[in-house]
């Protein structure tokens, strides 16, 4: 099991991986958020807890169909289905694998892109907080959408399509746990319901995970 | 005949048109449909008991 | 009496089907004609809402089919997946868009019912928020079962993305709740029916959403035959194909 984390991490970490990938498209995104919405900085204080976990949304969701992809192609997936280690273990290290290197380098983004949204001091902590406990259901998450998607050519906008409604209630409680911290307010209540779906997600998604994963390798 | 809609004439027609508008379409499309498929699984159906 | 499970075989089905649809079809349309026309021409105006009232006798009904139409297609993913009869598969994919259709219905209505009380075109209050997330849900499931070439891996697949997708749609709507909660509570749009207890309002609506569901029924019957066919069109193509 930890040598399939850690082949995953190679694979992600080295040229071409996607690890600089996912966090540079963040970069350009919270870029591009003060191009669209114009330069005041007032406004982007109001919308920096929100611009900061869209934007790490959408770049975890860029970087999903890597999770399969390569060991599909080139049939390794078969064999890694094959294997004495059951299918439920092999999605939930996948997942795993995505968070630490998609999901955690863009929490620490987040912390310094904040700076350029103009994030209030007292953001810091609660925006860190929602996404350390969030982004990990994004990479659960994403691994069923890349699941389901992993026999479909071009899959990549199909996947998005049935991946995003899912991340609704994380984006919700996510963001809400940011916005009210960056307001000074308590936002234990997002921050636990956010935990909450979190803990389900990894406990009951891989299960769901593997059974689409032997359906597409029938 | 029609009834006094007042300012909200607008709104509720609107939403009668929009709603008979797509389920007539939703409809249509579905009797469309249903007829080309008998009638091409039939065609298929004779081409093969033809061969056979 | 006999099984439930008999209609599971397509062909019986398609026979049963055809008996049915006549029937069904027409009280569909009878019962929508008369409802509605009761409902547009024969009732009074609300005293708060005006004519805008008259609404309800489409946004309820749709709402309703928008989420008994997801359910439907949940029991025929859960049948499908331990039993596999591809006729609950099928009925699932043939009722997916009549699904998706009641909830632009539901959406548009309840978006312009609530126009003359808001002033903008669209809110986003929780209850039309959620009907909105519910309508993705349609799409994402919807071009799955056409992305997919293989039709069982398809119904595999899709009955997955409908299970997991039900867990998802309930938190949502809990979700939205919350996110939505605090703001406008006092003039919170009103779309329960409950509001509208009233004899002369409530009898037409309870013929509207027998309308409503009779005409479900009805389109699902007649796709699903269709949907029935063109897998045994796509299986004899491939017989042929291989000779």
């Amino acid at each position: 099991m930890i040598a399939l984390l850690i082949r995953d991490l190679r694979l992600a970490v080295r040229a071409g991986g996607g690890l600089g990938l996912g966090l540079a498209f963040f970069l350009i995104v919270v870029v591009l958020v003060p191009f669209a919405v114009g330069p005041r900085a007032d406004l982007h204080r109001v919308i920096a807890p929100g611009v900061l976990w869209l934007g790490a949304l959408l770049a975890c969701l860029l970087s999903l169909d890597r999770i399969f992809a390569l060991d599909h192609e080139d049939g390794s997936l078969d064999l890694l289905a094959t294997a004495p280690l059951p299918l439920e273990a092999l999605t939930a290290i996948k997942a795993l694998a995505h968070w630490l290197t998609t999901g955690l380098p863009l929490v620490l983004a987040a912390s310094v892109l904040a700076i350029l949204m103009n994030l209030p001091a007292q953001g810091y902590v609660p925006l860190f907080a929602s996404l350390v406990l969030g982004t990990p259901a994004l990479s659960v998450i994403g691994t069923f959408g890349a699941a389901l998607t992993v026999g479909v050519r071009r899959g990549g906008l199909l996947m998005s399509l049935l991946v995003l409604p899912l991340y609704v209630p994380t984006l919700i409680f996510g963001a809400e746990a940011a916005r009210r911290g960056a307001e000074g307010l308590p936002y234990a209540t997002p921050l636990m319901m956010l935990a909450g779906i979190t803990f389900a997600v990894i406990a009951l998604l891989p299960f769901a995970s593997a059974a689409v994963v032997r359906v597409n390798l029938r | 005949m029609m009834p006094e809609l007042g300012k909200y004439a607008v709104e509720v027609l609107s939403s009668y048109g929009v709603s008979l508008a797509l389920l007539g379409g939703l409809g249509a499309l579905s009797v469309v449909r249903a007829g080309r498929v008998r009638r091409q699984l039939a065609a298929l159906e004779q081409r093969i008991r033809g061969n056979g | 009496m006999a099984s439930l499970w008999e209609y599971a075989n397509p062909r019986k089905f398609i026979t049963t089907s055809n008996r049915v649809l006549p029937w069904v079809g027409a009280l569909a349309l009878t019962s929508l004609s008369i409802g509605l026309v009761w409902g547009f021409f024969f009732t009074p105006e609300d005293y708060r809402q005006g004519a805008s009232v008259k609404i309800i006798y489409l946004h309820v009904p749709a709402a309703l089919m928008a989420i008994n139409a997801w359910l439907m297609m949940l029991v025929g993913s859960l049948i499908w997946l331990v039993r596999r009869h591809h006729v609950s598969a099928l009925a699932a994919r043939a009722a997916a868009p009549v699904g998706a259709v009641m909830t632009v219905i539901a959406l548009v209505t309840g978006a312009l019912w609530g126009q003359p009380i808001w002033g903008t075109w669209w809110v986003w209050d929780p209850r039309l928020t959620s009907f909105l997330i519910l309508f993705l849900f349609y799409l994402g499931y919807m071009a799955l079962w056409s992305a997919v070439e293989d039709g069982d891996t398809a119904a595999d697949l899709t009955s997955v993305l409908c299970l997991v997708g039900s867990v998802f749609a309930l938190l949502s709507r809990y979700a939205v709740l919350f996110w939505n909660q605090g703001l406008h509570q006092g003039a919170s749009l009103s779309l329960d029916k409950e509001e509208n207890v009233a004899d002369v309002f409530y009898l037409p609506l309870l013929v509207c959403i027998a309308g409503f569901v009779l005409l479900f029924v009805a389109l699902v019957l007649l796709r699903t035959q269709t949907e029935i066919r063109a897998r045994r069109m796509r299986a004899l193509l491939a017989r042929e194909r291989m000779g």
